[in-house]
C-alpha cells in the first residue's frame, strides 16, 4: 500500500537524501530542480481580464429575483444596558418585509449589531432603522488600553477584570542571563489597532427553498460558514450550499458566518425572499475584525560580541471585547536566546473585537523585538545585520541575508554618512519566519470532457492571492497539456472538502490534492489511451497535450482525440492531500530590508526602497508569488506610516472610519520593491508548495521601523510612524 | 442616503431662484456633496445641477491680462491650463496636488471654494458638534491632530481648500451671483471665521453660486511657489500648505509679498507680519527663517498638533525660497 521513494531535500549548498514513505496512489513528488513546463512560468491570472472588465461575479454583484436589501442597526453608544427594541414602527414602513431584534441585555462597542431590517430597496431598509426604538441605558466606558488597565477603570464586562491572566512563556533564567550581558536596553513599544481593509466589505447574499439555504459571502471559508449556518438553523451541513466565486481580500477577517451572514439569513428565512446584506465601509471599520494593540515592555541583553544572554517581554494587547492579542510568538522564535521569559496579558476595551489578521502577534512582535535589537546593537557598536548574524538559528536565513545584503547594498549604504540637509536616508533589516506548509484536509476533483477540455473542482477560494491560477497550473502541469485547457472551478461547498483560507495554507494544502486528482485522472485517461495506441498504460506519457508511447515518441495521439473517447460525457477523478510526509524543515525563514527617506523639518517619512528574501518552495507561479510579497510589503508600509483605529474618547465613536480618514498607502507610498525567492525542497507533499502570504508581511513594519531610527539617530517606539512622533523623536537627540 | 431630486436651470437667473428656495443645494462635481449625502449630513430635497448651464466650464483670457475661470472648471483642467501654468504656477500647483487624478477630473473650483471642512467629528453622522448645530466642539478635548493652530475657536476646522490659499495670493475675486444680482469680492473676503458662526465657512448667501474667479496679472517680475506637506503622498490632505508669491528687484529686495497658508486654520490664513518682514529687504535664507517663523508666531495649538507648526514653518520657508529663487542650502 505504501512505497518509499528518496528525496533531495533542503537548499542550495545544503542538499542530502532522505527516503520518506508515500503511500501506492499519490503521484512522486516533484523533486529538487524538477523540469517544468506550466509550473514556474509567470502566469498571468486566469481570472485578471474578468476583474479588470467587472464581470467577475463578486457576493455584491449577485442579484436574485424578487431580491430584498438588509441593514443593521449599530449602536451608537460603546456601552449600554438594553432595556428594550421596538421594531413596530418600522416594521410597517411601506417597503420593509422583515425586522429582528437582535440585541442582548447590554452592548459593550459603538457598533455593535442591535436589530436588523429587510426591505426592498436599501434606502427604505435604511429609513427604516432610524424608525427603530432602542431604549439603551449607557454605562461608563473605556476605549483606550492604558485606561482601562487603571484599577478604577469601567469594567467591559460585568462577570470579570479587564486585564486578563498572564500567557508565561519560560526559557532558562531571566537574572542570569542580563547579569552576563555586556548591554542591555529596555524600553517599550507600542502598535496601535490595524483594520483589515478589504477591499469587499463583509457580507452575503441569502436565499431559502424550503429548508434549503444557498449563501453567497464573501468568505474566505466556505465550509466555515456552512456549518455555522447549519449548526444556527439546526440544519443538516447538505441542506446549506455557500458559494464564494470571486472574494475581494479578507486578511483573516472572514472566517466563519458572522453576524452578518447569520442576519441576512434570518432575515431571508422571515421575509420568505432573498436577501443581500453588505456592510458599508463604516461597518467594515467596526465590526467586522481587527489586529489587535499592543504594548511591549522589552528589556533585552547580549554579550559583548552580540550574542543575546537574555529576553524579557511584558505585553498588554487589547482586541476590543475580544481576545488573540498576544504578539510574543516572534520573541521565541526568530533569534536564538538561552534564557527568556515573556508575559502576554489580555486587556479589554469597548471596541469591536479582534480577529485574526496575516500573521496574528507577528508584525507587532517583530516590530518591538526588531527595534530593541537595533538598539542594543548601536550600544555594542555592532553592525545590525551582523548581530542578527550571530543570533540567527536557521542556516536558510543566513543565506538570505548574504543574498539581501548584496542585492540591497547593505555594507555600503548602512555606513554611508548622513546627508546634511534636511531628507535624511536610512536603512534598517529585519528577520521574518512562518511555517507555510499547509495541512491535510482537501480534496479534489478532476474532470475531462469529450471536447478536451479539463476541469479542477475544489472547495477553497480565492482570497486575491491566485488560488484560481495556481491550481489549474497544478493540474496542467501534470496532466501534460497546455493551461489553457484547464478551468479551475472553486468556491462553492459542493465541491470537494478544501480548508478555509488563511495561515498561508491555501497553496501548500491544495496543490497536492489537485495534483493528486489529476494524476489519477491521468492514470484512467492513459488506461484509455492503451488499446488505441498499442501500448502498456505504464509505457505511455502526455505532454504538450500529446499521448505519446515514451520509448516511440511518433505512435502518439492528441489529448483532444483521446478525450473523444470517453464513454458517456466526462471522465473524473479524486485526490487528497496527503498527510504530512515529514521531511526538511516545518519552518520558514526569511528577511526584509528597508531604505527610508525621513524629512527632519516635517517628520514626514517616506519608504524609497525593499528587498525581500523568502524561502519558497515550488514556486508554481512567479507572478502572484511576487504579487504576494508586494502586497505583503505595502500592508507593512501602511501599520508602519499611516494606519491606526482613532476612537474618539468622549463618545467611544470610531472617529476614522472611512477610506479617507483611515490612511493607507496609495500608489506613492509605495516602495520599489524587490523579491528573491530561496528555493527550499521540504519534502513535505507531492508539490512540496510553501506558503507565502504571512512570512512575506511579518518583517515589513520592523524594517522600517529600523531604517527610520537609522535616519534621524533615534527610535520611534510607537507605531504609526507619523510627523509628529518622528519630530518628537529628533526634538529629543 | 434620503431620496432627492436632481433639477437643471435653464439658466443662471433659474438657477439662483431655485437655488434660494429652501433645502436646496447647488450640485457641480458633486465629490463632496454626494459624500455629504451618503452620510445624510446634508439632505436637500433639490439638487439644482450647475452643470445643466453652458459656458461654466472655461478659462477665458480677458483684456487687461485678467484670467477669468468658470466655476466648473475641474482642478486637471486648472492644473494644465497653459496660461494658469505659464502666470499662477503656484494656483495650477494646488489645483495638482490635491487629491487623486479621479477627484481632479471631477472636482470643480467653485466646488473646491464651497466644500465643507473635514474635521471627523462633523463628518461622522453620530456626532451634532457645535457645527452642524450642537452644544460643543468635539476637537476642544478630543482627537485633533489635523486641526487648527490658528485662528480656531469656537470651532477648529481647518480649511479644506487647496486652491484658496493660492487664489487669495493671486489677489483673486469672486463673482457671486444671486437672486439680487451679482457682486464682487476678494477671495480673502469669502471665508469667514468661525468666530462669526461656527456653522458655516463662507459668506454665500441663499440662492448665491460663484459664477466667477477673476484673477489679476501678476505684478511685472514676480514669481510664485506652492508648497503642501502630507502625511501621505497618494489620496492625502495636507498638513499644512504655503504659498509665496513675491517679485524682487534688481538689488534682490523683495517689492511684492504674498503669504498665505492653508490647512492651518479654519479660513484660508494669510501672514501679513512674513510679508511685512519681507519687503523691502533683501531675501535669503535667514531673511525667510525670519518671515516663516512671524508667520506661526501666533500660534495656539490643541493638545495633539503642536508638530503642524514646525511643519507650516518649513513650508513657508520653503515656498518663500522657491518663489525668490533661492537655494535651499543643507540645514
Ligand atoms: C479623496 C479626496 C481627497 C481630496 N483632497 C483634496 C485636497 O488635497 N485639497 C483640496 O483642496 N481638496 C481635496 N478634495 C476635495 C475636492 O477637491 C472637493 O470635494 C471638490 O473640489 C468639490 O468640487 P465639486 O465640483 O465636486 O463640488 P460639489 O461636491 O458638487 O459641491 C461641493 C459644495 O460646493 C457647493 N458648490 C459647488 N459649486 C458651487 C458654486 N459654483 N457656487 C456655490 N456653491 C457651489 C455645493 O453646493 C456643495 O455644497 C479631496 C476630495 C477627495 C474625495
Ligand atoms: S472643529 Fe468644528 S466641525 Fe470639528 S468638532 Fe469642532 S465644531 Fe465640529
Amino acid at each position: 500500500m505504501a512505497r518509499r521513494v528518496t528525496l533531495r531535500l533542503g537548499f542550495e549548498g545544503g542538499l542530502r537524501d532522505v527516503v520518506v514513505t508515500i503511500p501506492d496512489d499519490e503521484p512522486a513528488p516533484w523533486q529538487w530542480g524538477e523540469k517544468f513546463s506550466v509550473v514556474g512560468v509567470d502566469t498571468p491570472r486566469l481570472d485578471g481580464p474578468l476583474k479588470a472588465a467587472g464581470r467577475a461575479p463578486y457576493t455584491y454583484d449577485i442579484q436574485l429575483p424578487g431580491m430584498l436589501h438588509g441593514a443593521i442597526l449599530r449602536s451608537p453608544y460603546p456601552h449600554a444596558r438594553i432595556r428594550s427594541v421596538d421594531l413596530g414602527v418600522a416594521r410597517r414602513l411601506d417597503g420593509v418585509r422583515a425586522a429582528l431584534d437582535r440585541s442582548g441585555a447590554a452592548v459593550r462597542f459603538a457598533g455593535q449589531e442591535v436589530a436588523a431590517v429587510a426591505a426592498v430597496t436599501l434606502e427604505i431598509a435604511r429609513d427604516a432603522l432610524r424608525l427603530v426604538k432602542v431604549d439603551y441605558a449607557p454605562m461608563p466606558f473605556v476605549t483606550a488600553m492604558e485606561d482601562a488597565m487603571r484599577p478604577d477603570a469601567p469594567a467591559v464586562f460585568e462577570s470579570g477584570a479587564n486585564v486578563g491572566a498572564p500567557h508565561i512563556n519560560e526559557i532558562g533564567n531571566v537574572a542570569a542571563g542580563f547579569e552576563t550581558a555586556a548591554a542591555s536596553v529596555d524600553a517599550v513599544y507600542t502598535t496601535p489597532v490595524q483594520t483589515h481593509v478589504s477591499l469587499e466589505t463583509h457580507g452575503a447574499v441569502a436565499s431559502w427553498n424550503g429548508d434549503e439555504l444557498t449563501v453567497w459571502c464573501s468568505t474566505q471559508g466556505i465550509f466555515g460558514v456552512r456549518d455555522d449556518l447549519a449548526v444556527h438553523f439546526s440544519l443538516p451541513p447538505e441542506n446549506v450550499r455557500v458559494i464564494t466565486a470571486y472574494l475581494g481580500g479578507g486578511f483573516g477577517s472572514k472566517f466563519g458566518a458572522g453576524h452578518e451572514v447569520i442576519i441576512a439569513a434570518e432575515l431571508a428565512r422571515m421575509a420568505r425572499a432573498p436577501v443581500k446584506l453588505m456592510l458599508s465601509r463604516a461597518e467594515e471599520h467596526v465590526a467586522t475584525g481587527n489586529r489587535p494593540c499592543s504594548q511591549q515592555h522589552v528589556r533585552i541583553g547580549a554579550a559583548r560580541d552580540g550574542a543575546l544572554t537574555a529576553i524579557e517581554l511584558e505585553q498588554h494587547g487589547s482586541g476590543g471585547i475580544g481576545g488573540g492579542s498576544g504578539s510574543a510568538v516572534p520573541y521565541l522564535a526568530l533569534y536564538r536566546c538561552p534564557n527568556l521569559r515573556t508575559r502576554e496579558r489580555n486587556v479589554y476595551i469597548n471596541a469591536g473585537p479582534a480577529s485574526p489578521m496575516r500573521a496574528p502577534g507577528w508584525p507587532q512582535g517583530c516590530f518591538a523585538l526588531e527595534l530593541a535589537i537595533d538598539e542594543l546593537a548601536r550600544k555594542l557598536n555592532l553592525d545590525r545585520l551582523e548581530m542578527r548574524r550571530r543570533n540567527n538559528p536557521s542556516p536558510v536565513r543566513a543565506l538570505e541575508y548574504d543574498i539581501g545584503a548584496r542585492a540591497f547594498g547593505w555594507d555600503q549604504r548602512a555606513r554611508a554618512p548622513k546627508a546634511r540637509g534636511p531628507i535624511r536616508r536610512g536603512v534598517g533589516v529585519a528577520s521574518a519566519a512562518w511555517h507555510g506548509i499547509g495541512a491535510s484536509g482537501p480534496q479534489a476533483q478532476c474532470v475531462a470532457f469529450r471536447d478536451g477540455r479539463v476541469a479542477v473542482r475544489i472547495g477553497t477560494q480565492d482570497v486575491g492571492t491566485g488560488t484560481r491560477t495556481i491550481i489549474a497550473m497544478v493540474a496542467a502541469e501534470e496532466l501534460g497539456v497546455p493551461l489553457q485547457s484547464v478551468t479551475a472551478e472553486i468556491g462553492d461547498t459542493r465541491y470537494l472538502f478544501s480548508l478555509p483560507s488563511g495561515g498561508s495554507m491555501t497553496a501548500p494544502s491544495t496543490t497536492p490534492a489537485v495534483r493528486q486528482a489529476a494524476a489519477h485522472l491521468k492514470g484512467k485517461l492513459l488506461r484509455l489511451a492503451a488499446p488505441a495506441l498499442g501500448a502498456a498504460p505504464e509505457d505511455l506519457v502526455i505532454s504538450d497535450g500529446v499521448v505519446r508511447v515514451r520509448a516511440e515518441p511518433d505512435r502518439a495521439i492528441e489529448f483532444a482525440d483521446l478525450c473523444r473517447r470517453i464513454p458517456g460525457d466526462s471522465l473524473a477523478a479524486d485526490g487528497e492531500h496527503v498527510p504530512n510526509y515529514g521531511g526538511y524543515s516545518t519552518a520558514q525563514a526569511g528577511c526584509q530590508f528597508a531604505g527610508v527617506e525621513v524629512d527632519i523639518e516635517t517628520g514626514i517619512v517616506r519608504v524609497t526602497d525593499f528587498v525581500a528574501v523568502h524561502d519558497a518552495g515550488v514556486i508554481v507561479d512567479p507572478l502572484t508569488a511576487r504579487s504576494q510579497v508586494n502586497g505583503g510589503i505595502i500592508m507593512g508600509v501602511g501599520f508602519a506610516l499611516f494606519e491606526d483605529r482613532l476612537i474618539d474618547p468622549q463618545t467611544g465613536l470610531m472617529v476614522n472610519p472611512t477610506m479617507d480618514d483611515y490612511k493607507l498607502p496609495g500608489v506613492l507610498d509605495t516602495p520599489e520593491i524587490r523579491a528573491y525567492f530561496v528555493e527550499v525542497a521540504n519534502g513535505i507533499t507531492n508539490t512540496g508548495v510553501l506558503g507565502m502570504g504571512e512570512a512575506v508581511h511579518v518583517a515589513a513594519t520592523a524594517a522600517i521601523g529600523c531604517a527610520v531610527a537609522d535616519a534621524i539617530g533615534a527610535p520611534v517606539r510607537d507605531l504609526p510612524l507619523t510627523p509628529d512622533r518622528v519630530l518628537a523623536a529628533i526634538g529629543g537627540v | 442616503m434620503k431620496q432627492f431630486a436632481v433639477v437643471a436651470p435653464a439658466d443662471l437667473a433659474s438657477a439662483t431662484r431655485m437655488l434660494a428656495e429652501p433645502n436646496r443645494s447647488a450640485l457641480a462635481g458633486g465629490v463632496d456633496l454626494l459624500d455629504m449625502l451618503k452620510q445624510e449630513l446634508a439632505a436637500p430635497a433639490e439638487l439644482v445641477n450647475l452643470k445643466a448651464l453652458g459656458g461654466l466650464d472655461r478659462i477665458e483670457s480677458v483684456p487687461g491680462g485678467v484670467l477669468r475661470i468658470g466655476p466648473l472648471v475641474t482642478l486637471n483642467q486648472l492644473a494644465a491650463a497653459p496660461a494658469v501654468r505659464e502666470r499662477h504656477p503656484a494656483l495650477a500647483d494646488s489645483a495638482a496636488q490635491a487629491a487623486t487624478p479621479q477627484v481632479r477630473n471631477l472636482a470643480t473650483v467653485g466646488g473646491n471654494l464651497a466644500q465643507r471642512p473635514r474635521c471627523w467629528y462633523f463628518r461622522n453622522p453620530d456626532i451634532v458638534c457645535l457645527k452642524k448645530g450642537g452644544t460643543k466642539c468635539y476637537a476642544v478635548a478630543g482627537l485633533n491632530r489635523y486641526h487648527a493652530i490658528l485662528g480656531g475657536g469656537p470651532s477648529f476646522i481647518v480649511h479644506p481648500s487647496n486652491l484658496a490659499p493660492a487664489l487669495i495670493a493671486c489677489d483673486a475675486s469672486l463673482a457671486l451671483n444671486g437672486p439680487d444680482g451679482e457682486r464682487k469680492i476678494a477671495v480673502g473676503d469669502f471665508f469667514t471665521s468661525p468666530k462669526v458662526d461656527p456653522r458655516r465657512e463662507n459668506v454665500l448667501k441663499p440662492g448665491e453660486i460663484i459664477a466667477a474667479i477673476e484673477v489679476p496679472a501678476p505684478p511685472t517680475g514676480a514669481r510664485s511657489a506652492y508648497l503642501e506637506a502630507r502625511e501621505k503622498q497618494s489620496f492625502d490632505w495636507p498638513l499644512a500648505a504655503a504659498v509665496a508669491i513675491l517679485a524682487l528687484n534688481r538689488a534682490g529686495e523683495v517689492v511684492h509679498a504674498r503669504i498665505v497658508m492653508g490647512a492651518v486654520a479654519p479660513i484660508p490664513w494669510r501672514a501679513p507680519s512674513a510679508e511685512k518682514i519681507l519687503l523691502g529687504a533683501k531675501l535669503d535664507r535667514a531673511l525667510a527663517d525670519r518671515a516663516a517663523e512671524a508667520a506661526l508666531a501666533g500660534a495656539a495649538p490643541l493638545a495633539h498638533n503642536a508638530y503642524k507648526i514646525p511643519i507650516a514653518r518649513a513650508m513657508v520657508r520653503r515656498a518663500i525660497l522657491r518663489a525668490g529663487g533661492v537655494a535651499d542650502e543643507p540645514a
